[in-house]
């Protein structure tokens, strides 16, 4: 990565203090923003942009940001930093090292949806982060950046950190507003949707910490460069939070279309100990397990072609990477058992057929099973599909088709006949 | 009129009104689609996605927004992809919904299979079955074998005491939230919630006691699976082996509609018991609920401290007689010469009973009394609330006012209808001296002091006052419709008659009377008084001097004696005393002749509710051998003095009711008996809608109509202010309060709900208490006309000040307000 664009601090270490982060064209964009643009004019811009959610549905932004009545008041924001899918840490790092870019992201979301007061939500594991960010947000407030009267305008604004405790299910939006709420965290149902009804039923938007920290550089330089960055349908720079069986594992900044292939062997420095890839997650645990063959390699990873291409969705570009030496039904064992723990066990499907996979799966690696036990676990998976209130339940079924589909044998290890 | 839609369900053509659910759509054509976490009184949720359906919309253009047609022209439908579940998804005109398609079939044999992975195979031994939905639902929709691994199955706990009332067991819980959803949402008592996550996610109570609310039997009726229980009904009986008989709760004055579900046990030498009682559906006056007192309340029938004999009294003493000789004993009493008769009746008496009650006392030119410290049943039924009212009809434009009552305690089920008028937009106005239960909902609260009850509802007339009675009186005058709803806190007789001419005059003053949702409703403390009123019998201010000077009095379901020690010397001066009673009271102490009567459980009769609404109950258990009726008694001491009296069956009597009391021209029993078709529909033969159903194959009681409904002329009294005189009394003040689990005769035999009866003790302020030297917890002795009466002191932050608070029925004689000297009692040290 040539300059980096969200993880400045690997070019400008000490970014993560105010005066430095000014120094480098730090909340110049928001002091445009509020200084001389319409808050219209900002949703606008991050529409022009082709700014896509990075938080794994990859929704249009601005047309998010769009959806918001204006007819209903007040108006909500919440930075959802719960990153709880198993592979994905880049959200974290971007609020360890470069947290008033994604601060300033915030702001200006707030500001585009006329909104008072934000709430961060934070993983319950973020503890020390939180109090980090807390710290943060003085700073910003004595520099006269938040609070009333922002810069001598009268736009006024308040950041309120808030942990969860524990819980993978409050990365959904509508369970993350119940947590928020002091609820316990169960997903609602919708329609209708948090843009129309929620946080305390007013219209809220819900915006990834990887999104909003692209904000700042769109109202500074302008969608149309955004756009000259990526692909046309995603557009713009993506982090994707490499792991698994590769050699230098981490986040990797880069435009969004870049092929599987330089990921991994490029920045990634390859297999470990040189093993044959066998297999990818396309999007953390949530979901298929895809061959690694040449096709997959050279799939681009943007939200329109892996879809495309290997029929598996981007997701928040958690890739997971498996060598030969990966047994693709203890993956699947394990990936069935972070949906057993973290079901929130509001609807049938999800609740009985995660803690059913878990039995299976656990059977199959005490070698207790039989062959048609996979078939009843692919059947179990399958029934699930299509029924479930919420994603969890969805996606939790998802490595478990494709692993059977395409790696039978690795299952069939564990058979006793 | 609301906007009609039409749609097709497994293509049969349904029209209904705009916003109706799939589900409610899809029960009006006569197709069940299934549900277990679906209730028509609570709002969707979509949890348990038993209820998933194909559902295809009409295809819009984009550009245009007009229908696209297919070639043959009908309307181009598209299927979404998924299935939706039916009862979160309203209709849209020109939708097509299948609910038996292949994949719906699946979609509900997989959600079955899914529940059925960790439920365990109790039903032999679960009372829910054979009214279970998950046992209907999964022989209608399910897999016949089970594919899961036996092993894995979870253990978790039989039966978890949710309080002593309530067990779970949390094994069968299928975690539809049906029980938690009903306390946050229908009664606001939010004891239950939901703990944990995944398979492990379980119903909890953090509340002291356990499951503090007074209905939470209710939930047992509504879980579609047998993992709430009664402790009352806990492997009682099975369903098939039980019949239904129909009843009116006689715990207070609502008459909420119920069934007791009866069986005949070879182990109690074949007689018939109650097994339970259950909610009757009436959407007029309890929907689908029922509060634990009368669910739990019904014991005191089979207690066998009942009185199975005529008793007469030789020498001084009570024995048992034949009834021939009890009849003769009364008939030689009453022919003599120059009597003064008096027959004071209580208000858990039927129509009938009262009716012959009267016929006897009129000939012998008695003094009919009505045993009560609540004024007002003259005017009730001139402008009582007006016929067709239904408290579901109230909301936005109706303005409710609930004085000197806590209906939490006195009335559960008003105190619920209330509630959610309120909800819907009621403007609701709370009077009061102290805080109660009601005032969340209100839009406007007034506190006043006790004793100014009457003088607060002239000042709202007026709008004279703090800003606070301005306020409402303003909301009072807005209105289209206004209720004025009285009870009974910290009054007696003489405040009680103050306040309701208070009522009368601003419910007449403002023209809120004559139509439905208008006038003055009662709280009453027994389920028949407005019956009694009506029957002929006024409540006696000077009961005491009445009593005292009586030759014979005929006393029927009260108990002055034990009420009032005043009244008890009084009695002990009347010549000849007459008991009409189910146990041994104070007042049959000293009769001189006792007859055993039966309770209303055990007979057919009618009451008369609050509202006005005469409902019939039948007999629901055969005749425990010995009493008879009320109505029976007195209609063969009427017959013995040539009378004709009726006492050969109830129906008979309302025949002749119907014939010369006014007001009660249409009541026949076979009108009170005609069924009507209600909705939801909750019916018995499907268990369609979660578990045990409340069908009411009954009839809904006749309301009727006031002397205002009819357009008759009024005497409605001088409707003046007559300011209360001014109390010179030493001592403490103190005034009676309801509790809703008294130590009454009807409740006390009823073991069950022991712990949650109120505490026998004197409340008040930490201030008023300091006055007299006395700590929270002190036993101390109060003098109370004459007696000592001991009891115990209970500090209340929120207590009125300067009075203090005891409840009625609880042990201590106090029925209005007095003065009494109070003392710390010191116990003398056991030696």
């Amino acid at each position: 990565m040539e300059k980096y664009i969200l993880l400045r601090h690997r070019d400008t270490p000490g970014i993560d203090e105010l005066s430095v982060y000014q120094a480098n064209d730090g909340l110049q964009a928001f002091e445009k923003a509020v200084k001389t643009m319409q808050p219209a004019d900002v949703t606008l811009e991050v529409k022009n942009s082709g700014l896509r959610g990075r938080g794994g549905a990859g929704f249009p932004t601005g047309i998010k940001w769009g959806f918001l009545p204006n007819d209903s008041w007040p108006h909500y924001v919440v930075a959802n930093a719960d990153e709880s899918e198993p592979g994905t840490f880049k959200d974290r790092e971007i609020m360890e090292s470069n947290p008033f870019q994604f601060l300033e992201g915030l702001m200006l979301a707030c500001y585009a949806v006329q909104a008072n007061q934000a709430f961060i939500y934070l993983r319950g594991e973020f503890w020390q982060l939180a109090a980090y960010l807390d710290q943060k947000i003085k700073d910003l407030e004595k520099a006269g950046y938040l609070g009333h009267n922002i810069l001598g305008t009268d736009y006024s604004l308040k950041i309120n950190t808030h942990l969860g405790a524990g819980a993978y299910i409050c990365g959904e939006e509508t369970a993350l507003l119940e947590s928020l709420e002091g609820k316990l965290g169960q997903p609602r149902l919708r329609p209708p949707f948090p843009a129309a009804v929620g946080l305390y039923a007013k219209p809220t938007l819900i915006n990834n910490v990887e999104t909003l920290a692209n904000v700042p550089v769109i109202i500074q330089k302008g969608a149309d460069w955004y756009r000259s960055i990526g692909t046309a349908q995603s557009p713009g720079v993506k982090i994707f939070s490499l792991s698994g069986c590769v050699n230098k594992p981490g986040n990797y900044e880069l435009p969004l279309g870049v092929t599987y292939r330089e990921l991994i062997y490029e920045h990634g420095g390859g297999i470990l100990n040189d093993n044959k890839i066998k297999a990818v997650m396309s999007a953390g645990a949530s979901s298929d397990v895809v061959i690694a063959d040449d096709f997959c390699l050279e799939t681009p990873l943007a939200y329109e072609t892996c879809l495309e291409r290997i029929k598996a969705p981007l997701g928040s570009a958690s890739v997971i990477v498996l060598d030969e030496t990966v047994d693709m039904a203890w993956l699947v064992s394990k990936t069935v058992n972070f949906f057993k723990h973290e079901s929130c066990g509001k609807c049938t499907p999800c609740r009985e057929g995660t803690f059913w996979m878990n039995n299976l799966t656990k059977h199959m690696m005490d070698n207790e099973s039989n062959s048609a036990d996979i078939d009843l676990l692919r059947d179990v998976a399958l029934q699930m599909q299509g029924k479930c209130l919420c994603a969890l339940g969805e996606f939790s079924t998802m490595a478990v088709v494709s692993a059977v589909d395409r790696f039978r044998a690795d299952f069939e290890t564990h058979v006793r006949s | 009129m609301a906007e009609m839609v039409t749609l097709k369900i497994n293509q049969k053509i349904v029209e209904v009104p705009a916003g109706t659910l799939i589900v409610e759509a899809a029960r009006k054509a006569g197709i069940n689609i299934p549900v277990f976490c679906y209730h028509p009184k609570m709002e969707p949720v979509g949890m348990c996605r038993m209820c998933l359906v194909e559902v295809g919309y009409p295809q819009k253009d984009r550009t245009t927004g007009d229908l696209v047609k297919n070639e043959d022209g009908t309307t181009k439908i598209v299927f979404a992809p998924k299935l939706e579940t039916g009862c979160t998804t309203p209709v849209v005109d020109g939708m097509e919904v299948k609910t038996n398609s292949e994949k719906a079939n699946e979609a509900h044999k997989s959600i079955l299979e899914f529940l059925l992975t960790s439920h365990p195979l109790d039903c032999p031994i679960c009372d829910k079955g054979g009214e279970c939905a998950l046992q209907d639902l999964t022989m209608a929709h399910g897999p016949g074998t089970s594919r899961f691994i036996y092993e894995d199955k979870k253990h978790l706990a039989k039966q978890f005491p949710l309080g002593e009332l309530i067990l779970l067991d949390r094994e069968r819980c299928i975690q539809c939230g049906l029980c938690v959803r009903f306390q946050h949402e229908v009664v606001d008592d939010p004891v239950l919630n939901f703990y944990q996550r995944g398979r492990s996610l379980e119903i909890q109570t953090h509340s002291q006691p356990g499951f503090d609310s007074i209905f939470s039997g209710n939930t047992t009726d509504i879980c579609p699976v047998g993992a709430l229980t009664t402790i009352d009904f806990r492997f009682g009986a099975r369903p098939w082996e039980m019949e239904r008989s129909a009843s009116i709760c006689a715990h207070c004055t609502v008459g909420c509609n119920m069934v007791y579900n009866i069986r005949r046990e070879a182990k109690t030498d074949g007689k018939t018991l109650i097994k339970r009682a259950m909610p009757r559906q009436n959407e007029l006056v309890n929907e689908l609920w029922l509060c634990d007192k009368g669910r739990l309340g019904y014991h005191y029938v089979e207690s066998p401290q009942r009185l199975t004999q005529p008793l007469l009294r030789k020498d001084d003493k009570l024995v048992p007689a034949s009834w021939e000789e009890a009849y003769q004993q009364v008939e030689d009493k009453l022919r003599a010469e120059k009597l003064r008769l008096v027959t004071l009746a209580g208000g858990r008496l039927t129509n009938e009973d009262l009716y012959n009650f009267q016929q006897l006392n009129h000939s012998q030119e008695g003094k009919a009394v009505l045993y009560s410290q609540m004024a007002g049943g003259d005017l009730t039924a001139q402008i009582g609330l007006g016929k067709g009212s239904n408290f579901s009809d109230m909301g936005k434009g109706t303005t409710i006012l609930v004085v000197a009552s806590d209906l939490h305690e006195e009335a559960p089920l008003w105190w619920l209808r209330v509630k959610q008028a309120a909800d819907r937009g009621a403007n609701l106005i709370v009077a009061n001296a102290r805080k109660t239960r009601l005032d969340k909902y209100a839009s406007h609260i007034i506190r006043y002091e006790y004793g100014q009850e009457a003088s607060t509802i002239y000042a709202l007339l007026d709008g004279k006052g703090n800003e606070e009675i301005e306020q409402a009186s303003q909301a009072f005058a807005k209105a289209e419709n206004g209720v004025v709803i009285y009870g009974s806190d910290g009054l007696g007789l003489v405040g009680s008659d103050s306040l309701v001419k208070a009522c009368a005059k601003i419910l007449y003053e403002r023209g809120f009377y004559g139509k439905p949702n208008n006038g003055l409703l009662a709280v009453w403390d027994k389920p028949n008084m407005q019956g009694a009123w009506d029957m002929g019998f006024h409540p006696d201010r000077t009961l005491k001097g009445t009593l005292r000077e009586a030759d014979v009095a005929f006393i029927a379901a009260a108990d002055p004696a034990g009420d009032n020690p005043v009244l008890k010397q009084a009695l002990e001066e009347t010549n000849f005393v007459v008991v009409f009673e189910m146990f041994m009271t104070e007042t049959a102490k000293l009769a001189d002749v006792v007859f055993p009567v039966q309770a209303q459980i055990e007979r057919e009769g009618t009451y008369t509710s609050g509202e006005r609404r005469v409902q019939w109950f039948g007999n629901v258990i055969p005749v425990l051998k010995g009493p008879k009726p009320d109505f029976e008694i007195a209609a063969q001491i009427g017959r013995l003095m040539g009378l004709a009296t009726e006492g050969r069956s109830p129906l008979l009597v309302m025949n002749k009711i119907n014939e010369k009391v006014k007001g009660y021209e249409e009541i026949t029993y076979t009108r009170l008996n005609e069924h009507v078709d209600q909705w939801p529909l909750i019916s018995r033969t499907d268990s369609y809608y979660a578990g045990t159903s409340y069908e009411n194959e009954f009839g809904i009681g006749i309301q009727l109509a006031t002397s205002a409904d009819r357009g008759e002329e009024l005497s409605l009294g001088t409707l003046i202010l007559v300011e209360p005189q001014q109390e010179v009394a030493t001592g403490m003040k103190v005034v009676p309060v309801t509790a809703l689990y008294d130590r009454g005769q009807l409740l006390q035999p009823s073991q069950i709900l022991d712990l949650r009866l109120a505490p026998q003790v004197l409340t008040m302020q930490p201030a008023l208490a300091e006055k007299y030297h006395l700590q929270d917890g002190d036993p101390i002795k109060l003098q109370v006309a004459g007696s000592e009466i001991v009891s115990r002191v209970r500090l209340d932050e929120e207590a009125p000040q300067d009075v203090a608070l005891i409840s009625r029925s609880n042990g201590v004689p106090i029925s209005s307000p007095v003065f009494v000297q109070i003392q710390r009692l010191v116990l003398e040290p056991e030696a």
